[in-house]
């Protein structure tokens, strides 16, 4: 088999552990993991934001100036520079009352991906296509 | 026999999840799988050496060298343990350090996978 999809199902509030954090950052490394890897092996991440773990992706976070620590917003648009797919369940934000115009985009960073803001069916059907499911 | 990758999160102290996961990787061992561990976040803290073992505590470092002689892959992300003051002179010997990549790399060739995140 050559490749082999996992989901990231990131489901817990940002800042309270660092759950979300580590999250975004396993889903990254799918970037330098064919080191480990052969040829024509591949990880093929899809993250999906689900529950509390949509407020992770609200802009205009400031980590840095109250906890001294990178924001996982700016995770988030690591995460949408390298290519990830990020699916939020369009439900929890509505939940929430969390509209699209703030939630974080890499577009200052000249990320080519946006997150995209799908029902849960969509994520469900993400999570069956998976091979593994990792939940943070 | 088939391939098994645990990945955990959680600390040794405050949660059984990490008791939990050294179980159930010599469980699977003992069966004759092979065996992969992951220890990310407050988990790292069980690769260091030289543990007290206090009874109203758990305790990792003999699980982890009895795991180790059973031939279970143990890998910690260095990341996560320099930010918890744990230097490689502190590691137990054989608890490999790396980074997530290895985790996902791991997987890749996996029958099964468990992640148990932390707290």
């Amino acid at each position: 088999m050559a490749d082999i999809k996992c989901a990231f199902v990131i489901q817990r509030p940002p800042y309270k552990s660092e759950t979300s954090t580590l999250g975004f950052t396993h889903a990254i490394s799918y970037q330098v993991v064919e080191m480990l890897l052969e040829d024509g092996q591949n990880v093929i991440p899809t993250v999906c934001m689900v529950g509390e773990g949509v407020l992770n992706l609200i802009k205009d976070q400031k980590a840095m100036e109250n906890y001294g620590v990178t924001s996982i917003e700016s995770h988030g648009k690591n995460s949408l520079l390298v290519d990830l797919d990020i699916l939020v369940c369009k439900e929890d934000l509505d939940g929430f009352g969390i509209p699209e115009d703030r939630l974080l985009d890499a577009e200052d960073m000249g990320a080519d991906k946006k997150l995209q803001i799908v029902p849960y069916s969509e994520i469900q059907k993400a999570m069956e296509s998976a091979n593994h499911l990792l939940f943070f | 026999m088939g391939t098994l990758t645990l990945g955990c999160f959680s600390s040794l102290v405050g949660s059984k999840s990490l008791d939990f996961t050294l179980k159930l990787a010599k469980a699977a061992a003992d069966k004759g799988h092979k065996v992969n561990l992951w220890l990310s976040g407050n988990a790292t803290v069980v690769g260091k050496n030289h543990q007290k073992h206090l009874k109203d505590y758990s305790t990792g470092e003999k699980p982890v060298l009895e795991l180790l002689e059973k031939g279970v892959e143990i890998c910690e992300c260095e990341a996560c343990a320099l930010a918890r003051g744990i230097q490689k002179p502190d590691a137990i010997p054989g608890v490999q350090w790396n980074a997530m990549h290895w985790y996902l790399a791991k997987i890749y060739s996996s029958d099964r996978v468990l992640h148990i995140g932390g707290e």
